[in-house]
């Protein structure tokens, strides 16, 4: 590569920051211009190692991830360019550190708002060794057919529309970066198109100025005619002035400085740059464009003809046969990004998966659709929030307050309970809090805590085979079926359970029927005249009471059927009884109770002399 | 915005808090001053800087111009009681200060008051900056226009990256110094480090003096660097950046001025002439300049009735916001003439802002204004790329459509500015 080219095909580069975005953009320009070889060498990235992966064409790769400049050079010693996109507070540094490397030779900073002085710094580093600054603030470049700095030319359809996969004959350079586009596509339109195009940033001391790159491109056989945009405010179209005085620039340039309106303007107003500001007349967009136009630069009368200007410029080299014709290549296609398909409405796709109870996607989440905020502001409450989550209805404050009702009488029943013991030994074995209460609620089931969805289950039966009481009782016993949600240890029909009649007198206020409960408890009748503890106990209690709640809430039986199937009665002893086996494990771990071990004595050890042989 | 002056006040009290620090001690600099605004407190005040009722006293108003001796506001060795009237008589008053570059008009708000040095030499000093090199300006008749005696400004550049300490700063001092060179070196080294420790682009004392051994700036005009104000918090202090006297803005401005600051986004907005027929509605910094200077330059000056530019990607009520406040200002009045006015809605070809999504908010606004954009005439020209720009272009083409307002849009295929001389039916140069 000559001195006077920053870039060419085989050009590798590091992302200095985590900007995937910027280089899948790069990786997709290469692949526009069929590169052998992603311009991608990997990223430094200070945060992580490891890799990210991007796409080449269709297929995916990975880039790997350094931990720093040193780190990276080391790896990958042939990049020698570095896209720096540190914040403006970090940039100078990292700069400085990629221009200590042999490696490195261009460093592209993005940043807007590096302090003045460091980029002075910079500028005169980067000189003495030799080396190339683009920026500050700016989004970079490009060298069609070869290298795209991050985010410069936007999308690949501009890059397609503009033809910059591949190059032409001008050497373009702007201050800003946000115009270079522009300029690409005035270029596009009216020449055969850009070799080299970067912006130098808009700030007041630029680290590589418009004369530089002009100087290079003057070196450059390959570069016919030159087009610059230049700016109000700082010095450097004087720099160029000169520089034709001397004969350091011969080409055809064809070069505009914008700003001409600020001398309308109240004294004081900024413009869009840090450096577009006149500090004295020589700085002023006229004064520049006079002095340009006198040193023989082509210099439109306004922004308005600047395109003709470079058409005018470009058809007079191209009828004296200074401009070689290009072989048009044929560009392949760059797959579309899929979030792009989908957003431009290309494709569809079935999904995978299916929520119809709520949404995190929109502004605020909601819980069925009702927004978060909303819920709290009308005192949903636990028992309005399960109604949203687990029925996806609004439900009456009734059925709201017995759920709240059940989660409480159900939360807590002593350490001595399986699950509450097996929270406790977990938690004494030194396990956290997840692990411990997840050993307590996997004894849930059938014989602990279940019997809620077994009594709703068993009753729910009965009633619906319109059975009578004794019957019911008959066929169960038939069948070898203890019904669920009867028998208590202590409780009996004249020590009647608390907890039980609390919840009862509630449905029998609140709760626009209860029929099954009726029918639980004509049961209970002829159970306790057997033994007086085969009383209907809390597990049963709650099982019935909610098989009439969901009747008074307009289910149907079947629909009851399902939901008993699933384990919705049990999920509300199960959440209600995951709050005890929180306060058990707590308990330990504060008590800093040691590891639980069985005593010897509580076990009956009766082990044979010797296995059975199976022959 | 980089470049930012600042009051002589915090140029001094940072001279006050640097100067011994980077000349280990040597150089002392007293900065009994105070700041009076609309709004001080005078008794406390006093109580806090006693010496205001002992010393003699300067005050001046500190609002970023100079040229106080000419425009007669400078009051120079008076008691506090005097200072206190004379400060109290210009208080939000509106003066026209006549500058090399011509009069401006502002509100006086700000008086520096210090004390009155007695003194019998006035020396002059300017460090400024530039690409390769700091250069410092020194001449021993100072007090007076320095370009009026600039043969006997003597100057040192400093490259960049060089450390003062190595350069030989006494012999580059002129002789008629004598015994003085060693204090004034002293002085300048001390000066220049806080120059570019402090991130200062520009700082001149025009004059200062030396009272028993000790520095006394008699003026100071400086401006830092605020890309660097993360560096320099601690140096900096409580640092405002004041508008430059004269550039009062509107209720407009100010609101637009207050987004800009709250957002991510940059939304810029200078009225002009408020009669003016073209108001400009353009994305990007760089184009928005373009778009303003090619009215100009097709001769319609005064017919330019706003500078502003929105980009960093706003978002819809940001740039509804924007444009509604462009709408209501260029709705206010007919023409007297009853000739069109025109909405340029432009830009250059967008990196990665979905132009479809950034129109909303401008047809949103356009939508509530239909009537108004109607009944005083308003033609709308659009030229727009970068992403999605067709369907934006589509829409707002049928948005002017539906509202029955004229509506021309053009993609990059034509050039960015066309639209300004298609409007105005005119070719530059005619």
């Amino acid at each position: 590569m000559e001195n006077y080219e920053l870039f060419d095909k085989n050009t590798t580069a590091f992302i200095y920051g985590s900007q995937q975005k910027a280089a899948q953009r790069m990786l997709d320009f290469d692949y526009l211009c069929k590169r052998e070889i992603p311009s991608v060498a990997g990223f430094i990235t200070p945060t992580g190692s490891g890799y990210f992966k991007l796409f080449w064409g269709t297929k995916e790769i990975s880039i790997p991830r350094y931990l720093s400049v040193k780190e990276a050079i080391a790896a990958k010693p042939k990049a020698d360019v570095m896209v720096n996109f540190a914040s403006e507070r970090s940039c100078a540094e990292s700069t400085i550190e990629a221009l200590e490397t042999d490696n490195i030779r261009t460093i592209v900073m993005i940043a807007e708002g590096v302090p003045q002085r460091d980029v002075r710094e910079i500028a005169k580093i980067a000189k003495d060794k030799g080396k190339w600054i683009i920026g500050p603030a700016t989004v970079g470049g490009l060298k069609p057919g070869c290298f795209k700095i991050g985010n410069a030319a936007g999308t690949i359809q501009n890059i397609r529309d503009t033809k910059l996969y591949r190059p032409g004959s001008v050497g373009f350079v702007s201050v800003s970066g946000g115009l270079s586009n522009e300029g690409y596509n005035i270029v596009s339109r009216n020449t055969d198109g850009i070799y080299e195009g970067y912006a130098v940033g808009g700030d007041v001391y630029p680290a590589t100025t418009l004369l530089d790159h002009l100087l290079r491109y003057e070196q450059n056989p390959k570069i016919k005619m030159m087009v610059a945009l230049g700016e109000v405010g700082g010095k450097a179209e004087y720099q160029i002035v000169q520089a034709i005085k001397e004969k350091k620039i011969t080409k055809p340039l064809v070069m505009w400085v914008t700003g001409t309106c600020a001398d309308m303007l109240p004294g004081g107003v900024q413009f869009g740059h840090a450096g577009a500001k006149a500090d004295s007349k020589d700085d002023t967009a006229k004064a520049k464009n006079a002095a340009l136009r006198a040193a023989g630069v082509i210099v439109p009368d306004s922004f308005e003809d600047y395109d003709q200007k470079i058409k005018e410029t470009y058809d007079k080299l191209k009828a004296a046969g200074k401009i070689d014709e290009i072989v048009e290549p044929t560009p392949p296609n760059v797959p579309m990004d899929y979030a792009q398909a989908v957003a431009e409405g290309f494709v569809r796709k079935p999904t995978n998966f299916i929520s119809t109870i709520c949404d995190e996607t929109g502004e605020i989440h909601n819980y069925c659709g009702v927004p978060i905020d909303q819920v709290i502001k009308e005192n949903y409450g636990i028992g309005g929030v399960l109604g949203l989550l687990w029925f996806k209805k609004k439900l009456p404050q009734y059925a709201r307050d017995f759920i709240e009702l059940v989660i409480q009488i159900v939360a807590d029943h002593g350490p001595a309970v399986s699950g509450a013991h097996n929270t406790i030994v977990t938690a004494r074995a030194g396990k956290n809090l997840i692990e411990s209460i997840v050993s307590g609620i996997v004894t849930i089931g059938p014989r602990f805590g279940g019997a809620v969805n077994g009594a709703a289950n068993h009753f729910s039966w009965g009633l619906q085979n319109k059975l009578a009481p004794r019957e019911f009782i008959d066929t169960m016993k038939k069948k070898n079926v203890r019904i669920q949600g009867i028998g208590h240890r202590i409780h009996s029909i004249d020590n009647p359970d608390e907890r039980c009649e609390i919840m009862m007198n509630f449905a029998k206020e609140h709760f626009p029927k209860h029929p099954l409960l009726d029918y639980a408890l004509s049961v209970q009748d002829v159970t306790t005249m057997k033994k007086g503890t085969l009383i209907l106990n809390v597990d049963g209690t709650i099982g019935v009471l909610f098989v009439d709640l969901l009747k008074s809430l307009h289910y149907n039986d079947e629909e009851i059927k399902e939901m008993i199937d699933m384990g919705f009665f049990n999920a509300f002893f199960i959440i209600g009884r995951t709050m005890g086996f929180m306060g058990h494990y707590f308990d330990q771990k504060r008590l800093k109770t040691p590891l639980y071990r069985h005593p010897w004595d509580d076990i009956l050890y009766d082990v044979p002399d010797k296995p059975e042989e199976v022959k | 915005m980089a470049q930012k002056g600042i009051r002589e006040y915090d140029a001094k009290r940072m001279m006050a808090d640097a100067l011994p620090k980077f000349s280990n001690g040597k150089i002392k600099f007293d900065a009994s001053q105070v700041l009076v605004g609309p709004n001080t407190d005078l008794k406390k005040l006093e109580k806090e800087n006693p010496w205001l009722k002992t010393e003699k006293l300067v005050a001046k108003p500190d609002q970023l111009f100079g040229k106080r001796g000419l425009n007669d506001l400078l009051f120079v060795n008076k008691s506090w009681q005097e200072v206190q009237k004379w400060i109290g008589d210009r208080m939000n008053k509106k003066v026209t200060i006549k500058q090399t570059t011509g009069e401006t008009s502002g509100i006086l708000n700000q008086f520096l008051v210090e004390k009155f040095v007695p003194h019998d030499v006035e020396y002059y000093i300017a460090i400024t900056t530039s690409r390769d090199n700091d250069t410092i300006h020194f001449s021993t008749k100072g007090g007076v226009n320095i370009e009026e005696v600039w043969d006997s400004v003597v100057t040192l550049d400093i490259p960049i990256m060089k450390e003062i300490d190595e350069l030989d700063v006494k012999s580059f001092l002129p002789s008629e110094l004598a015994d003085k060179k060693d204090i004034v070196a002293e002085f300048i080294k001390a000066l220049y480090k806080m120059l570019v420790e402090y991130h200062f682009v520009y700082l001149e004392l025009n004059p200062f003096t030396f009272v028993n051994g000790t520095p006394v700036a008699l003026d100071a005009v400086a401006k830092v660097d605020d890309y660097a104000s993360y560096q320099c918090a601690e140096y900096w202090g409580n640092l405002n950046f004041p508008n430059p006297f004269g550039l009062e803005k509107s209720k407009e401005e100010e609101k637009i001025d207050d987004l800009d600051d709250r957002t991510g986004a940059s939304l810029k907005l200078t009225i002009l002439n408020p009669e003016g027929r073209i108001w400009n509605l353009v994305a990007g910094g760089g184009a928005s300049v373009i778009y303003a200077d090619t009215v100009v330059d097709l001769g319609y000056t005064n017919e330019l009735a706003n500078y502003g530019e929105y980009s960093g990607n706003p978002t819809t009520e940001l740039t509804y916001a924007y444009t509604k406040t462009i709408l209501d200002l260029m709705t206010r009045k007919k023409d007297p003439q009853g000739r069109p006015k025109f909405l340029i809605i432009g830009g250059g070809i967008a990196n990665f802002t979905d132009i479809a999504k950034t129109f909303t908010g401008i047809i949103q606004a356009i939508e509530e204004y239909q009537q108004k954009l109607k009944d005083i005439n308003v033609k709308i020209y659009v030229r727009r790329g970068g992403p999605n720009y067709r369907e934006g272009l589509n829409n707002i083409k049928n948005m002017g459509t539906k509202l029955g307002i004229p509506t021309e849009v053009y993609g990059p295929e034509t050039h960015m500015t066309k639209i300004i001389s298609m409007a105005l039916d005119k070719k530059v140069g005619e």
